[in-house]
């Protein structure tokens, strides 16, 4: 105002500059992106070569030539799928995906299952959700689990029992991943404020050899203790069922990875904490749980959203022990005469389904690390 | 507000334990330690001798009726004992973990250092690749690549892959250098040279170019001089077909190639992180500073960026070696001989569960100190040097 005032000439705007050439649209990007340099031109034309060649080919196999539907499972029936120049034979998902999903559970009961599913895929988007995270969340996740176990089972409310030899498929894949991280988190935090113990040399020693022998060894050979070893340490008379051994062995596992995780956690907050809640005279619990943990279990979110997924992709491994997990499922389902030589559709199906679960959870684990890093500026 | 003012009151006064109650806890842990682990001995050996198992090592001198189809040292099923197949599986799981750790670290740094290209259809497909390897279980991916390995062609219709090799349903087929097995003796000596005698050499020694030639020689003189001296020579043998099968050169069997291939694969996506975690973790100033000397990129990368992106990537690194040897163990489901696969067998054969578990831990443990150990040399070889 003032300027305008003292200068005489009235001022005028000068017509805006063009745009500066070759900085935008899709030329510009194109160079900047693709062909910022003759190597990179090459490489750009080199891979969309291979890649489109690669994208050709899996177009043709999985849907121009594909196989959708079959009249029926026959060998007969299937043969269809066998001829040359035949892509995939997606009719094995479409005959199969039910007992991909639910294994040999009776078919007629197959909702029980599915409401499984449904009811731990709600309680893993609870779970994300922070504001949620209180006392009713962990009450829920145990009302959760209970109606689960009761929804497999069966035998009350009415509903026909169904023997866990029967259970199959995907929930069994969840119920190993999600009892295995909730029942192991507790022994976790044990085992960590164990490790960290100041006044028992000795409970320091324990947990210290449990932590490095579970983590030294492959899971397949501790599934395999449990699986075999496990009779052998129960008086005569008890028996436990293959896949509650399974889940002792995963528990075990899991909670020695956590426990390490949660030990760095403990050790990465400041003693100055532990030593105002000393001062408060706070007993050792009270210090633990109102003042370390939530601290310690903050920092080390991240790399627990990581376990996690760790943990979800390793119960694939109970397929090898003869448990009825969705990897076995789709394993099985092209083990009979008519689908043999199906694999990589059954193999793609099942791998699509675990793809779904660890990607989201890793996209999470990513919100969670940047609003983590965020809160500490 | 008075919830807040009568809190205090719930909290317990500032004590010390008093010494006493430190030793009775210790002593009630103690007990109940002592206790479950007499309990759980007692119960086991009741249930060894009901069974009609005896405890100990002695089944490894037992002879072992079943072939074993991926093998260093001879074989005969029901000549040989349980112990040799077990020094057997070792080896193999030694070999995997070897052919897979070098296989990943080449892939997955190639991997990692696209995913930073400026070229943005590189560094996508890489960030495809590693997210898509990464969220599908290693176990998934082995029998996916097994029943894809075993539905190939039969020899007569094998996939030529540049330079003779074969791939077909009897696994992968490599030309190899047919000579005497001195000449192979000579060329570990030569390596070993290689590496070792320029460390000897003074600080202030060759240097540069030099150093290289050094090395070639010390690498080639030593199987070369004994050729000339045993009169050996060199034969590349293809592989040809003869029959039904391949004769000639080196096959790597169906399962050995799944195993090898699926964990590559997957090994090589987390290697891609670690290293691109590393790369970005060295400060961008570092990148300004070598260029505003006038280094050349390739310079900027191998002397002033790697050495630094180094001592971020090794110590994770190592925990990805250490997951290798640990993940060969799923050599269990594709059918490939390693330790945990013996093991398993002659569990399931004698019952002896605890002595092969032992084995397994002894086993597991004295791979991974021998990593680590390799690595913490590394890590020191590389770490920052303040004066």
């Amino acid at each position: 105002m003032t300027v305008a005032a003292n200068s005489e000439l009235p001022f005028t705007a000068l017509p805006d500059e063009p745009p500066p050439q070759g900085e935008r649209g899709l030329l510009a990007w194109l160079r900047r992106h693709l062909f910022s340099s003759w190597i990179s031109g090459a490489v750009t034309v080199v891979m969309i070569f291979v890649l489109g060649r690669l994208a050709i080919a899996f177009f043709d196999w999985a849907i121009a030539d594909a196989v959708w539907t079959l009249p029926g499972s026959s060998i007969a029936d299937t043969q269809a799928c066998r001829q040359p120049g035949v892509g995939a034979c997606w009719a094995l998902i479409s005959e199969k995906y039910r007992f991909i999903l639910f294994g040999i559970y009776p078919y007629e009961q197959q909702w029980r299952p599915a409401l499984c599913v449904a009811i731990f895929v709600a309680m893993y988007i609870a779970s994300a959700n922070r504001r949620w995270w209180n006392r009713w969340l962990g009450a829920a996740w145990i009302a959760a689990l209970i109606s689960i176990g009761v929804l497999m089972h069966g035998g009350v409310f009415g509903l026909q029992a169904v023997p866990e030899d029967q259970w199959g498929g995907l929930p069994v894949t969840l119920i190993l991943s999600s009892f295995g991280i909730v029942l192991a988190f507790p022994l976790a935090v044990i085992v960590a404020l164990g490790r960290i113990s100041k006044s028992s040399p000795l409970v320091r020693l324990i947990c210290m050899l449990y932590v490095e022998i579970i983590r030294g060894i492959p899971l397949i050979s501790v599934l395999f203790m449990a699986s075999v070893m496990f009779p052998l340490f129960l008086p005569e008379g008890i028996t436990v069922s293959k896949l509650l051994r399974a889940q002792i062995g995963i528990v075990l596992f899991i909670a020695a990875y956590l426990a390490e995780t949660i030990r760095g956690g403990l050790q990465a907050v400041d003693a100055g904490q532990g030593e105002g809640a000393d001062a408060l005279g706070l007993t050792y619990w009270q210090k633990m749980y109102l003042v370390v943990l939530p601290q310690a279990l903050t920092l080390v979110l991240p790399p627990i959203v990581s376990l996690c997924i760790a943990f979800f992709k390793a119960t694939s491994l109970v397929t090898i022990i003869g448990i009825f997990d969705l990897l076995n499922a789709g394993q099985r389902s092209v083990g009979e005469p008519a689908w043999q030589g199906f694999g990589t559709e059954a193999y793609l199906f099942v791998a699509a389904i675990y793809f779904c679960f660890c990607f989201s959870m890793s996209r999470y684990g990513l919100t969670i690390e940047k609003r983590l890093k965020r809160s500490r500026q | 507000m008075a919830d807040a003012l009568q809190a205090p009151a719930k909290i317990g006064k500032p004590r010390r334990l008093p010494l006493a109650r430190i030793l009775v806890v210790q002593a009630v842990i103690v007990l109940a330690i002592v206790g479950l682990g007499w309990f759980l001995v007692d119960t086991t050996l009741a249930n060894l001798r009901a069974r009609g198992i005896t405890t100990g090592f002695a089944f490894l001198n037992m002879p072992l009726s079943q072939p074993i189809n991926h093998s260093w040292l001879e074989f005969t099923p029901g000549v040989h004992t349980y112990g040799r197949a077990l020094v057997i599986g070792f080896l193999n799981t030694l070999t995997v973990s070897a052919i897979v750790i070098v296989l990943a670290t080449i892939l997955g740094t190639a991997i990692g250092l696209s995913r930073l290209s400026r070229n943005w259809l590189l560094a996508r497909t890489a960030g495809v690749y590693v997210e898509v390897i990464r969220n599908v279980p290693v176990l998934v991916q082995l029998i996916f690549w097994y029943q894809l390995l075993l539905q190939l062609p039969p020899p007569r219709g094998a996939i030529q892959i540049a330079g003779g090799i074969f791939i077909s349903n009897r696994g992968i087929r490599v030309p190899t250098l047919a000579t005497d097995g001195w000449v192979w003796i000579a060329l570990a000596c030569g390596i070993v040279a290689a590496i070792s005698v320029p460390r000897l050499l003074p600080a202030e020694g060759i240097r540069g170019r030099g150093l290289w030639l050094l090395r070639m020689a010390l690498l080639l003189l030593p199987p070369l001089c004994v050729a000339w001296l045993t009169g050996s020579t060199f034969t590349p043998e293809w592989p040809h077909l003869q029959g039904l099968n391949f004769r000639g050169g080196a096959a790597l069997t169906p399962e050995l190639s799944a195993l090898v291939i699926g964990l590559m694969v997957y090994t090589a996506a987390f290697i891609a992180e670690i290293v691109r975690a590393g790369i970005q973790g060295v400060p961008a100033g570092q990148w300004d500073a070598a260029r505003s000397i006038g280094l050349a990129p390739v310079t900027i990368v191998r002397k002033v960026i790697m050495p630094q992106a180094l001592r971020i990537i090794v110590p994770p690194l190592a925990s990805e070696y250490l997951g290798v040897t640990k993940n060969s163990s799923l050599a269990v489901a594709v059918g490939y001989p390693d330790l945990v696969a013996m093991v398993n067998i002659a569990i399931s054969d004698t019952g002896q569960a605890i002595e092969g578990i032992v084995i397994v831990v002894l086993a597991f443990l004295t791979i991974s100190l021998a990593v680590s150990a390799f690595m913490n040399w590394y890590n020191a070889r590389i770490a920052l040097v303040t004066r």
